[in-house]
């Protein structure tokens, strides 16, 4: 005889968390309403490493892949909407998905390769993947070479008729992305690929010996974040108006420190980039002025927390007090009738 | 005759990047612990080499008998208090933990001694050279670099195959519970391999001072060109490592000739090459 259940997603703590989430997003979406254009800029900012150490958490955090190379993808993304739109007239905004999918078939062959590497070599083998685009990139004349190249003016102003509407405009498409990135996660981790997820993240093995197909949730993983990345990196540069292969596949900018954040507020679970990110945010504002001390601090924060506290500042809170701020639980509640029989 | 010329400065130049290999290679054997710190302690190999000659005075080459000693104490020391904390099941602390000192070190070197390049000066050595036959003029100073890496891997080979030293580090390979139960101390096991890994970059860092300009930037290139030589050469074979060192080497010097801008694409992709051939490498040992 079957019981009837069902499975409940959400917690006290989550319906809170839930609620915030959405009073966060109405006021962030009123943001040009009272804020100022370094604001505006601040926010976007804030967004992008939001979804690109959400994106680094769902691969490293969740997946087991320890890529130090997503700068491929953000460069890559950058470039596409360079490409697209000042050789092939493609409307920027339409540029930043057309990224995404770019990047999305170009992850598959990389992943066929880098698969092959194990564990800690396959970090460093997308260090080379990074590379490789990045001196492809150099060798492209038509986009600037080694030195870059702007975004011609009327393909900025196609965009919108008056700076400041193209500004509300730039925020509201990265708003938009980070909360489509982070639902996609949340979605993706409450979807059967979730579960598996999970597991393959608390034992691989055990993972594998109840059916979970890791190498196949692995791909479909480095996948979906490859197209990710490559939307966020789209709307970076398309906000900088300029790029160049430095700036585009920047090991520091893109992976260091979306790594240290992801690692500061806690690997493995969905609110940890998002707390670390608020972190780092907060740091950088009080420490700007310290240059490189400022990142040297960093790497020793992420080292101490790695090695004190290895699930970051929110695993240590949420095993603490109990807390989730995201319906992802799964309780199993039987029907009444079925808990008698 | 251009192109031999040219296969062979590729050739010579290998045996630079097989000892970046050479390190890296030992310490996975060792603990399975891939340092993605390596490249920036090879250059901070070469900052403490430009300190030596810069306070003693002396021979660039002479001072590799001071920056030895003194990588292979930072080695022991971060690994006994460091890093033996980060091994375990678990892939992530120990990658965290280098990449978290790679940009430690990395920007220290920019606090301490600016972007600036920097480069150390040996003398006449640097650009004295002599004809092998006619027409093909071998550097003396990358003939001795070659020299120094095949006496290098020659000396790790023997000491991990004819020494109790070595014999600790391959019992510890294999079976880390038994080694320990055999009486084997593994995080000074550990913790030796390390120092001898540096050791080995202490050389090649002093090497790179010598040869080419450097500033604290470099780094992470080096730990690529280390990695790529361990793949091509196959896992688990220091011999392989110096036969994947020369194969890169070569590549990238006949990328160069081609295009200049193609130099370090042609290794990256002869690299991708033999991982998509043969992910083994070309001369696999153990299988892992």
């Amino acid at each position: 005889m079957i019981a009837s259940f069902k499975i409940e997603h959400a917690t006290r703590s989550s319906r809170i968390g839930v609620a915030a989430f959405g009073l966060a997003f109405v006021l962030l979406a009123a943001a040009p309403a009272w804020g100022g254009r370094d604001d505006l800029r601040l926010l976007s900012e804030i967004y992008a490493y939001v979804a690109l150490a959400s994106l680094w958490n769902l691969l490293a955090g969740y997946a087991g892949l320890v890529s130090v190379g997503q700068q491929a993808y953000v460069g890559l993304g950058g470039y596409v909407l360079f490409a697209s739109t000042i050789l092939a007239g493609v409307h920027p905004l339409l540029a930043v998905p057309l990224a995404g999918a770019v990047a999305a078939v170009v992850a598959l062959p990389v992943a066929g390769l880098m698969f092959r590497l194990r564990g800690h070599y396959f970090a460093i083998g997308t260090w080379v993947v990074a590379e490789v685009f990045r001196l492809i990139a150099s060798q492209i004349s038509a986009l600037g070479g080694g030195s870059g190249i702007s975004l011609p003016a009327s393909i900025v102003t196609a965009m919108a008729p008056s700076r400041q509407l193209r500004e509300f405009l730039m925020y509201w498409v990265a708003l938009a992305l980070v909360v489509l990135v982070l639902a996609a996660i949340v979605l993706l981790l409450r979807s059967r690929y979730g579960l598996a997820l999970t597991a393959i993240r608390d034992n691989e093995l055990a993972a594998r010996s109840n059916g979970v197909d890791v190498t196949r949730t692995k791909l479909v993983v480095y996948v979906l974040t490859a197209f990710g990345t490559a939307m966020v990196g789209a709307l970076i540069f398309l906000q900088k108006l300029r790029i160049s292969p430095d700036t585009a596949f920047s090991v520091n900018d893109w992976t260091a420190f979306v790594i240290f954040i992801t690692v500061i507020g806690g690997i493995g679970r969905v609110e940890g980039p998002i707390i670390g990110t608020i972190i780092f945010f907060v740091l950088r504002q009080t420490l700007a002025d310290l240059g490189s001390l400022y990142l040297l601090m960093l790497g020793a924060v992420a080292i101490a927390v790695m090695l004190l506290a290895p699930k970051g500042i929110w695993g240590f809170l949420a095993e603490r007090f109990g807390w989730q701020l995201l319906p992802l639980e799964r309780r199993l509640r039987f029907a009444a009738d079925a808990r008698t029989t | 005759m251009e192109w031999v010329n040219i296969v062979i400065q590729g050739v010579l130049i290998g045996g630079l990047y097989a000892m970046f290999a050479a390190g890296l290679a030992l310490i996975f054997g060792v603990m399975r612990l891939v340092n993605i710190a390596h490249g920036d302690l090879i250059v901070l190999a070469a900052y403490i080499a430009l300190m030596t000659t810069d306070t003693l005075g002396i021979n660039p080459l002479l001072a590799i008998v001071i920056v030895v000693p003194i990588m292979a104490a930072i080695g022991y020391g971060l690994q006994r208090a460091l890093l033996n904390r980060t091994l375990g099941d678990d892939l992530l602390p120990p990658l965290l933990v280098t990449f978290g000192l790679s940009v430690i070190i990395q920007n220290a070197l920019l606090e301490l001694f600016t972007a600036d390049s920097r480069r150390l000066r040996a003398g006449a050595i640097e650009v004295a050279s002599f004809p092998l036959v006619e027409g093909v003029w071998i550097g003396v100073l990358p003939l001795l670099q070659f020299a120094v890496a095949v006496a290098v891997i020659g000396v790790l080979q023997l000491l991990f195959y004819r020494t109790a030293f070595g014999r600790a580090f391959r019992a510890t390979s294999d079976d880390q519970s038994v080694a320990q139960l055999m009486g084997l101390d593994n995080r000074h096991v550990f913790a030796l391999a390390m120092a001898l890994s540096l050791a080995v970059i202490a050389v090649a860092g002093v090497f790179i001072a010598i040869r080419t300009n450097f500033d604290p930037a470099i780094g992470p290139a080096r730990l690529i060109f280390g990695f790529e030589a361990v793949i091509i050469g196959g896992l688990g074979s220091m011999w392989g490592t110096l036969a994947g060192g020369i194969i890169l080497g070569v590549a990238q010097a006949i990328g160069a000739q081609i295009n200049p801008g193609w130099q370090l694409l042609a290794g990256h992709l002869a690299f991708l090459f033999i991982l998509a051939l043969r992910p083994e490498g070309l001369f696999p040992k153990v299988k892992g």
